[in-house]
């Protein structure tokens, strides 16, 4: 008799992506390399989006703004001002917690599509910025010309392996996190916030709080995927902080499946390799994606971890 | 900065305020009727910018390019509403779904006008400008304020006056009681959704002298429809008019002051309303 288990399954999967991720890389073609240095940074972007959509069940459409705003703090820091790595990231990833915490206070009463609206007006503030501000922004042209950070440790991050691992050891520290935070009784809170918010205020739950400290966390670590971002590209520009990077970010924890965390890490994967793949062949992006959007809706709502736990039910049943 | 440069910004203000009137009130009444939040809305703006240019360039006429835009996208907003958005009764993966749409007409409007901004000459005979003294004034803006009027009143009539807007209310209000005493809910919604792209569409035409027509301006100009919204309240059309005028102006006098950050002034007026009133001037709930 053969059974797949669903841990069995998580074992498995997880000893490939050990050996996808550590193991591989130094023997990958470089395109490859750098497709998966890709997905790891919007890994990140999207589990920090799952902690919003997944696990307190609002849908943050404007979570772009925080990778978009640290994006463009390392660059102009560092292409204008020379400012030392440590300088760069501090000031990054304070200014994505500062808007998370001014944004917050604006979102953290709401709920449902009206959480949608508001979260998508403010994140078309921050790109309105990089968009027009063109004395400190470069407007419509980006910044250009971003170094590599040094460390100050004898390992070159010009390298694309050992700023790869530099990616999979960050990756892999948020994952932790993230982790701990969920499985916090915090964490368990805002999945009962999820579920009934009303029934969590009856109980005495402070849900603005939980709400707005959600809201803070998940733009924080989006920060984090943008201060990589910066580092990996070399160049920022307000397609970095535009709605469809708010869009895509959402369909990654939508195809992973929302509230389980490495399912959206996966989705972004999944949309990383897509977008790579697809523009070598045509300029279409957008209406795959499009149409991505609308399939998943209609096929697969529960997204790629939800389908492969049905494979895995499934098998059980031969 | 005199007297006359406040008079001028503000009547361009309320001029940007018409449009955005004509955008918000649909948005705002397809929330109210169904509870979603279409995402796509900007797409009827832009859309139909494109396709009044279209026919603009074959037949020459104005008119016919607003009525010919507004019409087909208000039947393309009824195939969505009719065939992709009616078969869920959860609210959110409709929004999802207008999301997906409003991607793909992105990419469609790149794939048959190209990614080249192009421009709306406004009709001859709205050229000109009205002198009054310092004040010089396009004559084309007046005429977008006065017939974005005519359509607020033509909405307030139609919503408040006739059985049609009865229905309509009824279903705002109480969506299962209206199913309840007989009213056809989803022929409702499919209408109201159509009406708001036909309105949306329109705006798109009319606007497009003043902003030209391109590919970004669908995600351009949502945001500032949903802030009028948002401060205006859901589902409210006295909150979508006084929204818009807000917004127009907050708008334009960012521009003309600070051109640097015109586009962060809108945080102001939607941060004070949220401060002080988190579901909108005339919001109900």
């Amino acid at each position: 008799m053969r059974m797949i288990t669903e841990s069995r399954l998580k074992i498995s999967g997880a000893i490939a992506a050990f050996i996808l991720l550590v193991i591989l890389p130094p023997v990958l073609p470089s395109y490859w390399l750098t497709i998966l240095t890709q997905m790891l940074i919007f890994g990140i972007m999207a589990m920090s989006l799952d902690i919003l959509m997944g696990y307190t069940g609002v849908p943050s459409f404007g979570h772009a703004a925080f990778f978009g705003a640290s994006a463009y703090v390392i660059a102009i820091l560092s292409t204008r001002y020379q400012v030392g790595f440590l300088g760069c990231i501090s000031s990054a990833f304070l200014l994505a917690v500062a808007i998370a915490a001014i944004f917050g206070l604006l979102v953290a009463h709401a709920g449902g599509v009206y959480f949608l609206m508001i979260t998508l007006a403010l994140g078309m503030v921050i790109w309105g910025l990089a968009f027009r501000w063109v004395t400190m922004t470069g407007g419509d042209n980006g910044i250009a010309g971003i170094p590599r950070p040094d460390l100050g440790i004898p390992i070159s991050l010009d390298d694309p392996i050992s700023f790869y691992y530099l990616v999979l050891v960050v990756f892999l520290l948020v994952l932790f996190l993230l982790y701990i935070f969920i499985r916090s009784p915090f964490g368990q809170s805002l999945m009962g916030i999820r579920e009934s918010e009303s029934r969590m205020r009856i109980l005495g739950y402070n849900t603005w709080l939980h709400k707005y400290l959600a809201y803070v966390v998940a733009g924080a670590f989006s920060g984090i995927s943008g201060i990589l971002w910066a580092y990996y590209n070399g160049f920022v520009s307000p397609m970095d902080a535009e709605l469809t990077a708010s869009f895509e970010a959402f369909l990654m924890v939508i195809l992973g499946g929302p509230g389980t965390l490495v399912g959206p890490a996966l989705g972004a994967g999944i949309m990383v390799f897509l977008k790579n793949f697809i523009s070598a062949y045509t300029h279409r992006w957008l209406l795959i994606i499009g149409g991505i959007y609308i399939l998943a809706i209609l096929y697969a709502p529960g997204g790629v971890m939800e389908l492969g736990k049905r494979l895995a039910k499934g098998g059980d049943k031969e | 900065m005199g007297m006359d440069f406040f008079i001028v910004q503000t009547l361009s203000g309320i001029s940007f305020a018409a449009i955005l009137f004509l955008l918000a009130s649909g948005l705002s009444l397809i929330f109210g009727v169904m509870n979603i939040v279409n995402i796509a809305h900007g797409s009827y703006y832009m859309l139909g910018a494109y396709i009044g240019l279209s026919i603009f360039w074959k037949t020459g006429s104005f008119i016919l390019a607003i009525l010919g835009a507004a019409l087909s996208i208000a039947g393309i907003g009824i195939a969505m509403q009719r065939f992709f958005l009616r078969r869920y009764f959860e609210h959110f993966p409709q929004v999802l779904m207008t999301m997906g749409f409003a991607l793909i007409f992105r990419d469609l409007a790149l794939l048959i006008w190209g990614g080249d901004p192009l421009s709306f000459p406004a009709p001859k005979f709205l050229q000109g400008s009205l002198h009054m003294g310092e004040i010089i004034f396009p004559l084309y803006r007046l005429f977008v304020i006065t017939l974005s009027i005519a359509v607020a009143i033509g909405l307030w009539v139609f919503n408040e006056k006739t059985s049609f807007g009865a229905k309509l209310r009824a279903t705002v209000d109480d969506n299962e009681m209206a199913r309840g005493i007989g009213i056809n809910v989803p022929l409702v919604s499919g209408l109201m959704f159509g009406l708001g792209a036909f309105l949306a569409a329109a705006g798109g035409v009319i606007g497009a002298p003043f902003f030209g027509v391109y590919a970004g301006a669908d995600f351009e100009i949502l945001p500032l429809a949903f802030v009028v919204v948002i401060v205006g309240g859901m589902g409210s059309l006295k909150g979508a008019a006084v929204g818009s005028i807000l917004v127009g102006l907050v708008d334009n006098f960012g521009k003309a002051l600070v051109p640097d950050l015109s586009y962060f002034t809108l945080f102001l007026p939607m941060a004070i309303v949220l401060a002080i009133k988190p579901t909108g001037l005339f919001g109900r709930k």
